[in-house]
């Protein structure tokens, strides 16, 4: 009986070279032995190239030219994010190469020579002491990495609202965002204006957020993280840019067919400039438009049409709130929350055709006739 | 010659050596009710999760304190139904066919009870109370939990009434009593949701 | 050899005649419950969809090459990641594995069969049949309304954009039933496998002993026990508020959506461990025997993977890190999320010492296994980016995460999928498949996977969010979107090398025989493909590696284990 076994064992496969199988599994890869040179050498390449490309991946980000570069800070919230970001990169790429490193050598300095012998390797099952050092030194990292990330989401999210802020009210709509700014009694659309907070004497700017429809998201990078906008639940986030300018950003949280285009536009201002804002914002809309009978014909046919239903313009009879609030929107510089630079012709085709611009959004064709579509928009252009 | 050698017993070193332990592994039927029922008691948790959490938080509409009072009658049906089940699997273990049928016929009976006393709360809760699936959260979550529990009553008692009348043609045998037991274990499981929903919706919610 | 000779007779079987009718041949494959027929189903049924939904992606790479570009409209872009993600994770990923797994399992414990032949036959049919439903949605879903095709809500469908006033028409009904059905189907399966595992070993095998694929599938399976259940219950609560007006997920009435958030997730997350850990499975399995050399660490792989099991159902609401949930819970799932990375950098560190001081054979199965360890490395390494909640804060739902779960879907599991083709495809098919084609498959493969993935970190880098049609330029994200694109054509060139590969060789492959790779798992003992019955007798074993006892009776297994 054992005779019979060491047959047939060797009759299918096993280290016995003469065995049938066992010539052809050898000599199946024993003409593979000429591209062995050649696969090693295409490993060495591949390894090296990815670890270029890595690199170079990381650099590019870093330097491209995009005003919404996470790694190009402009707030409190986002720097602490990027100092984080750095020493998690740094952690994750050391362990890369290590790990990588090693693999990749013992493929090169373990792989099968032409000249190898058949013999098996040694089998080895295991060594609790390599083992207990590879958990050990992993849980090391781990708990490292904990604390620096708790110290941070402390930092952000777990402090208390200080005393002098600029308090906004964010609403997410499909597809425009609606500002509130209860403590100076303003509404506006789609363009956020926020003073700049200067380090010294900080004026934060708090968000309050919330949605009307479905999710949404805030997200400007080279200010903070993003935040959801989430119906029946408020979040919070705050910004402190200390530099005026624009910054850009969008909806972060598919919300329907336009989600594509509800970008975010914030305009941090000095203080002169957003007092100046400010005061202009809260004067309600222009009704007197004794000089330009167009837009006193296209007020009329404003009031006389639906649009009153969906648009507030304040200090008339229009005050519906499921679109943007219209009282100064000549005085933003884009339209369609982002979507097209603010002119008259764009203004006309919006008005006109939506679905030209942004397929989806909300706002219905309004099926006016050229005159009154011409007046209308004579008469918002006039809302500064 | 391609398809040669057929299977080769693998027995490497057992042949002349002396008779090891038996190999003996779980019943299949149990162990693959085990799986069904851990797989419907995650449903479930969901369900109880969304009632606790829904607790307080309705915007209008009756509450529970107002409306729900405790099914005790049900209960003891139900869970007697489970002890009855038990006493019909170690009757067909012991090969005592009159018991076995007796006590799934009274199984049968007891979880139908269960079923009526559920649709009785039902119907007062609609018509005098007002209050539907769509009324509140809690109508929502309420409805949703016992409605989901009803529905595997209902499930168990076609499975329990299938056998019963499988065991009153004579049709059942001792060696199927394994099969009666892996039955009965989602009959327990049933119950076991039942006194998680009584605690959850009749005593803690209200 | 009498005994060889008596035993021939029995492997004759209606199927191995020549010459049968194809209604017959058809037939059979219909109404088979025999494990390996409902395996390769399984697996054909997950190839046809693989196409689809690569295809779906190649539009989806056109429309975003360019800024600002009309290939396609808003509609037919949401419907395609939607369809895309959803048709990928539950009619490829799922049912490729469940494939593989109903295949290899009982072949790998000496058993005949799963344990529940009917329920196998059962869950695959009512698989295939909802993935049929989730296709069929283009034409039928067009309700009452008017509105609705396929689905456009995103494959994780957030409430209440599925509110029947966010989506009329039956679009997101047919994915609420579509998945509800498959996940039947996936309970089915995942049933059998446990019970067939602990019930049906052969003589000899104890738990201890198991192929680690085995184990892998074992702990599979129980996680999706808990895993897809809680999808079920949350689509039942969903068609509950579309159809009978409940408020689970409406908001109006006082619902949370972030609830629907939660039951998500805690399907979700362990959902992906379900798909990847078959993955580790087939890696188990290649890297020992071309590495020449036992795997290392058995136990601790063992409970590794039983580690990252149970540690799976913890971390879900690390998808949640900018809804808002506070800093205290953030907090928490930052820990449990760092948590797992040690028992999955365990499993690295093993197979590293698997390789090290062994024989290492490039053969195909090989290749896609060292694309595995270093892309499954590179993913678990920006995973444990993500883990960071402030970088989370800015990296969530952008393009950063989408490369990230690729990196784990197509560079991981997808590999590991190719690798598992190519070693057992001579078992299932008795041929070999080409190693220049398989070659030029890799090449192709990998050069775009990285072109594609590589690059695709860098837009979320640079504020590009998910899910969108279109982007303005200027935003820095258009050439890096070109090259994205690129890329995938590359992969698909290399995909149908593939497919080319697999049938070709069917025909004009050479003999493989029992065991063509000189393996060691009771698999490679039968004839190339298995007859019906498996085992003529049920084997018996000492070892983890049965194969190897026997050809090294000077050095058996059972004198170390």
């Amino acid at each position: 009986m054992g005779i019979a076994w060491s047959h047939t064992y060797a009759a299918f496969g096993g280290r016995d070279l003469t065995g049938r199988w066992g010539v052809t599994a050898l000599s199946f890869f024993a003409r593979e032995g000429k591209s062995k040179i050649r696969s090693r050498c295409l490993r060495v390449a591949q390894g090296v190239t990815f670890a270029a490309g890595c690199s170079l991946l990381f650099a590019g980000a870093a330097y491209a030219q995009s005003p919404t570069n996470m790694f190009d800070p402009a707030a409190t919230p986002a720097h602490s994010i990027f100092d984080l970001s750095m020493l998690v990169l740094g952690i994750t790429l050391a362990i890369f190469l290590i790990v990588g490193g090693m693999l990749l050598y013992a493929l090169i300095r373990f792989r099968q020579r032409p000249e190898d012998s058949s013999r098996e390797p040694a089998q080895i099952y295991g060594s609790t002491q390599i083992e207990l050092s590879w958990t050990v030194i992993p849980v090391l990292i781990v708990v490292m990495l904990f604390l620096t990330t708790t110290r941070v989401i402390m930092g952000t999210q777990g402090i208390s609202k200080p005393d002098s802020t600029m308090d906004v009210t964010v609403i997410g709509h499909q597809f425009w965002w609606e500002y509130r700014y209860p403590k100076l009694g303003i509404v506006t659309a789609n363009e956020l204006h926020i003073p700049v907070s200067n380090p010294k004497s900080p004026l934060p700017t708090y968000l309050t957020m919330s949605s009307a429809d479905v999710d949404h998201s805030f997200w400007v990078p080279r200010l903070a993280g993003k935040t959801d906008l989430i119906p029946n639940r408020v979040n919070t986030m705050w910004i402190d840019p200390p530099d005026a300018g624009l910054y850009l950003g969008q909806c972060a949280q598919y919300c329907g067919t336009q989600h594509a285009k509800m970008l975010l536009r914030v305009y941090a201002q000095s203080p002169a400039d957003f007092a100046v804002w400010v005061s202009q914002q809260k004067k309600p809309a222009q009704t007197d438009f004794s000089g330009n009978p167009t837009a006193a014909e296209g007020q009329t046919v404003f009031m006389h049409n639906a649009c009153i239903n969906c648009h507030t313009i304040s200090g008339t009879i229009s005050n519906g709130r499921f679109g943007p609030d219209l009282t100064h929107l000549a005085s933003r510089d884009t339209l369609a929350s982002g979507a097209i630079p603010n002119n008259v012709e764009n203004l006309r085709k919006w008005i006109n055709e939506p679905d030209s611009i942004k397929p989806g959004s909300l706002m219905p064709p309004m099926h006016l006739n050229d005159h009154d579509l011409n007046a209308v928009t004579a008469y918002l252009a006039q809302l500064r | 010659m391609m398809r040669d050698a057929s299977t080769i017993p693998i027995d490497a070193g057992a042949i002349g050596e002396p008779a090891e332990t038996p190999w003996t592994l779980p019943y299949r039927g149990t162990v693959g009710m085990a799986c069904l029922i851990l797989a419907e008691a995650a449903i479930f948790i969901i369900f109880v999760v969304a009632y606790i959490y829904y607790i307080g938080k309705s915007l209008s509409g009756p509450t529970p304190a107002q409306v729900l009072e405790l099914p005790i009658f049900g209960t003891v049906c139900l869970l007697s139904s489970s002890l009855t089940v038990h006493f019909a699997v170690s009757a067909l273990r012991k090969g005592k066919m009159r018991q076995c049928t007796l006590q799934l016929a009274a199984t049968v009976l007891l979880g139908s009870i269960f079923l009526v006393t559920t649709a009785r709360e039902w119907y007062h809760l609609i018509h005098d109370e007002g209050l539907t699936i769509q009324t509140n959260l809690f109508g929502t979550t309420y409805y949703s939990l016992v409605g989901l529990h009803a529905t595997h009553v209902v499930v168990g008692l076609t499975m329990l009434s299938l056998v019963l009348g499988c065991s009153l043609f004579g049709l059942v045998k001792e060696e199927h009593s394994e099969k009666l037991e892996v039955l009965s274990l989602y009959w327990h499981f049933v119950d076991a949701v039942w006194v998680v929903v009584f605690l959850v919706v009749y005593v803690l919610g209200r | 050899m009498s005994t060889t000779t008596a035993i021939e007779g029995i492997d004759e079987t209606q199927a191995s005649l020549p010459g049968r009718p194809p209604m017959n041949v058809i037939l059979e494959w219909l109404t088979t419950v025999d494990h390996k027929k409902i395996g390769l189903m399984y697996i054909g049924y997950a190839l046809i969809f693989l196409l689809v939904a690569g295809a779906q992606a190649m539009v989806m790479r056109i429309q975003l090459a360019v800024p600002n570009n009309h290939f396609v409209s808003p509609q037919v872009f949401n419907r395609l990641f939607t369809m895309h993600g959803t048709t990928m994770v539950f009619f490829v990923g799922m049912p490729i594995l469940f494939g593989f797994g109903n295949y290899l399992v009982p072949l790998m414990i000496g058993a005949r069969d799963m344990a529940f032949p009917r329920l196998n036959a059962f869950s695959f049919w009512i698989s295939a049949f909802a993935g049929l439903m989730l296709y069929f949605s283009y034409f039928g879903a067009n309700g009452l309304s008017g509105a609705g095709s396929a689905p456009d809500v995103g494959w994780f469908a957030y409430a209440p954009l599925t509110a029947r006033v966010f989506s009329p028409g039956h679009s997101t009904d047919y994915w609420t039933l579509a998945i509800f059905l498959s996940g039947v189907g996936s309970i089915g399966t995942a049933l059998n496998i446990v019970t067939t595992t602990i019930c049906m070993r052969c003589k000899g095998m104890k738990m201890t002993r198991m192929p680690l694929l085995v184990w892998l599938y074992l702990v599979m399976s129980s996680l999706v026990f808990v895993t897809i259940s809680p999808l079920t219950a949350a689509q039942i609560m969903l068609t509950l508020d579309r159809y009978l007006g409940s408020h689970f997920f409406d908001t109006q009435a006082g619902g949370s959506a972030v609830l629907w958030m939660h039951f998500f997730w805690i399907f979700g997350h362990p959902e992906v461990y379900v798909l990847v850990l078959p993955a580790f499975a087939f890696v188990n399995e290649i890297v020992p025997v071309f590495s020449r050399k036992a795997i290392f660490g058995y136990p601790a792989m063992v409970a590794a993977s039983v580690g990252i099991g149970f540690i799976s159902l913890s971390v879900w609401a690390h998808h949640m890190f900018t809804v808002g949930m506070g800093a205290g819970a953030n907090t928490f799932f930052v820990f449990a999320t760092m948590v797992i990375s040690v028992p999955t950098g365990i499993k690295i560190f093993n197979w590293l010492a698997t390789i090290w001081g062994g024989k290492v054979i490039f053969a195909s199965p090989m290749m896609f296994c060292v694309g595995f360890l270093f892309q499954f490395l590179i993913a678990g390494l920006t995973g444990i980016m993500l883990s960071a909640a402030p970088f989370d804060w800015q990296l969530g739902n952008s393009y950063f995460v989408v490369a990230h779960f690729h990196y784990v879907l197509v560079g991981a599991i997808l590999f590991a999928i190719f690798a598992a083709f190519y070693y057992w495809y001579p078992k299932i098919t008795g041929r070999m498949m080409s190693e220049k084609l398989a070659r030029w498959h890799f090449w192709l493969f990998i050069i775009g996977f990285h072109l594609t993935f590589d690059f695709m970190h860098i837009p979320g880098l640079l504020g590009m969010p998910r899910r969108i049609y279109t982007y303005e330029a200027g935003r820095g994200w258009g050439t890096l979107n070109m090259i994205v694109g690129i890329g995938a054509v590359f992969q698909a060139a290399g995909l149908l090398v593939f497919v080319y590969n697999l049938v070709r060789s069917y025909y004009k492959g050479k003999e493989a025989g029992h065991d063509p790779w000189d393996a060691w798992t009771l698999e490679w003992s039968t004839p190339s493909p298995p007859p019906d019955y498996n085992f003529a007798i049920p084997p018996s074993v000492k070892s983890r590696r049965p194969l190897w006892d026997l050809k090294h009776p000077e050095d058996p297994d059972a004198d170390y284990e």
